[in-house]
């Protein structure tokens, strides 16, 4: 066994697999929790819940198209659900796709500390790539509020750590 | 070519997807049109799954407060009580508020037509003492209020300024069993002293068994206790009836029948005439005849014609015969007639009574 096959096979047995229904059902709950549940509790509007979705099936998956393609699919969920123009969150979403799961090829994507950096760097890269989205194709201005963001990006990354492990047992063995 | 592909495929893949999603974008923006077939799928997929969530959201948030709890519905019954109890106060409150204004513009009225001066008071609380009748008003010496002033109301007198203090005064009411004021009838003109007695109404004491007063009749202020003008309203005459000495009349005092809250004290006033009373107005007028009586012996009177006449219709009477007995009249035929002398007299009469006014008149016999 030379050594691209002794790595692939390593890769392969680090691929985490997932019902297909999981797949559906995930990013599905994710939005509409972000839609419903700020109704009731306004502090749930700090949370990226399909953000945190995208980014760990993306990890798991070890996957840069499946990333890609997962990532588009939510963000135009998104944009659908919201009043923008289709495309904004897409494209940052299939970034975040893309890097994280670039990311897993080099990173164990089952350590918590990894999942903490994980999760505190792509919330920052989402709100650094739709601010410039936004402001580049909308010509529109939103404010940038840095300290609010790095609270946000602290905040998404706790919530993270418990629901990539509740997402952990949703695995196929 | 394929190679590069290839070895970059997850590149181009990513950058083939940005693409399209920019061109997307772009023709969004160009064409002002929103892309509804993939809004429409999105929204389709989504908005069954979140009414139903809310669906059972609301049906166990609502059966849990409502049927398990009810934490929800007694708060929100009390809380209806507390705001019934606050409205039922305000609107008693609405309620005087309205009362006490029309009693304000009647008072005003009041004083706008009388000659005298007032001054409104209002009645702040009682005196202590079980059967006193004893009020405080809010005006003073300082207002112009002194002891032994009328209080009253448009209705009727209700008491004197007993005690003056700078701020406040106090009134004996005239139920108090220590009141006691001149006061004389508006039809009989039946004077009499009208007393408290502790309770609503009053008694009118010294009125002689042969004076005539009637039930119904007003009670008005004298002005013989120099205290009361003449002329203000007391009440109302409610009983009458013989006593050993005096009659035993009760009186229904007037000036509280609105209830007592504002009240005026006369500053300045003075005597008036009682108003008249005035009699009931009939359609049909019966007329009685000629009065005719009988004496002991059975004879019948009757009223001799000339007995009715005045004074001045028999000197007029006296003049014309003497003009006839001279043949003359003044100021006709140049003679003037002696007025001095009396004619022949006439066939003797019978010798009556002379006739009083106001008195019946006499009866002549008449021989049968």
């Amino acid at each position: 066994m030379d050594f691209a096959d002794r790595y692939d096979s390593s890769r392969r047995s680090r691929i985490s697999r997932f019902k297909p229904i999981v797949l559906v059902l995930a990013p599905l709950l994710a939005i509409l929790f972000q839609l419903y549940v700020p109704r009731f509790a306004t502090f749930f509007e700090m949370l990226n819940l399909p953000l945190l979705v995208v980014v760990y099936f993306s990890l798991m998956r070890r996957m840069p198209v499946l990333g890609i393609l997962f990532g588009a699919s939510v963000g135009l969920v998104q944009d659908s659900l919201s009043s923008q123009p289709l495309g904004v969150l897409g494209i940052v979403q299939t970034l975040v796709g893309y890097f994280a799961a670039s990311m897993s090829l080099r990173v164990d994507g089952e350590n918590p500390a990894v999942r903490l950096f994980v999760g505190f760097f792509f919330f920052l890269f989402h709100q650094f790539f739709y601010w410039l989205l936004v402001r580049a194709l909308l010509g529109a201005v939103i404010p940038v509020e840095l300290v609010d963001n790095l609270v946000m990006a602290v905040l998404n990354c706790a919530v993270g750590l418990p629901l990539f492990a509740l997402f952990d047992r949703l695995k196929m063995k | 070519m394929e190679a590069f592909f290839n070895r970059y495929r997850h590149l181009s893949l990513l950058v083939v997807v940005v693409f399209a999603q920019l061109i997307l974008l772009a023709w969004q923006i160009k064409t002002n049109q929103e892309a509804r077939g993939v809004r429409v799928w999105a929204v389709t997929a989504v908005t069954p799954l979140a009414r139903f969530i809310e669906e059972v959201r609301y049906k166990t948030a609502h059966f849990f407060s409502d049927y398990v709890v009810l934490s929800g519905v007694q708060q929100q019954n009390l809380q209806i009580k507390r705001d019934l109890d606050r409205l039922k106060l305000e609107n008693q409150n609405l309620r005087n508020e309205v009362q006490m204004a029309d009693r304000v513009r009647a008072l005003a009225s009041f004083v706008k037509e009388s000659q005298f001066k007032y001054l409104g008071a209002r009645i702040i609380n009682n005196a202590p003492g079980t059967n006193s009748k004893v009020v405080y008003i809010d005006r003073g010496s300082t207002t112009g209020v002194m002891r032994g002033m009328s209080v009253l109301t448009p209705d009727g007198i209700v008491g004197k300024v007993v005690s003056s203090y700078p701020t406040a005064a106090q009134v004996m009411l005239i139920n108090d069993p220590t009141f006691s004021g001149a006061v004389i009838s508006q039809k009989n003109r039946t004077r009499g002293v009208v007393k408290g007695q502790g309770h609503v109404k009053m008694i009118l004491d010294y009125v002689q068994n042969e004076e005539q007063l009637e039930v119904g009749e007003l009670v008005f202020t004298s002005g013989e206790d120099r205290i009361f003008p003449k002329g203000l309203a007391v009440g109302k005459v409610a009983s009458v009836k013989d006593g050993v000495q005096f009659k035993e009349v009760v009186v229904v005092p007037s000036g509280f029948r609105e209830g007592l809250e504002e009240v005026l004290v006369l500053i300045e006033g003075g005597h008036q005439p009682l108003p008249t009373a005035t009699t009931p107005v009939t359609n049909q007028v019966t007329l009685l005849p000629e009065p005719t009586g009988d004496d002991a012996a059975g004879n019948k009177f009757e009223v001799a014609p000339d007995k009715m006449k005045t004074e001045a219709d028999k000197v007029l009477e006296r003049y014309k015969q003497i003009e006839q007995w001279n043949g003359g009249q003044m100021g006709t035929s140049g003679r003037i007639p002696n007025y001095n002398v009396l004619p022949a007299a006439p066939a003797p009469a019978t010798a009556t009574p002379p006739v009083i006014s106001g008195a019946k008149p006499a009866l002549a016999p008449v021989k049968p």
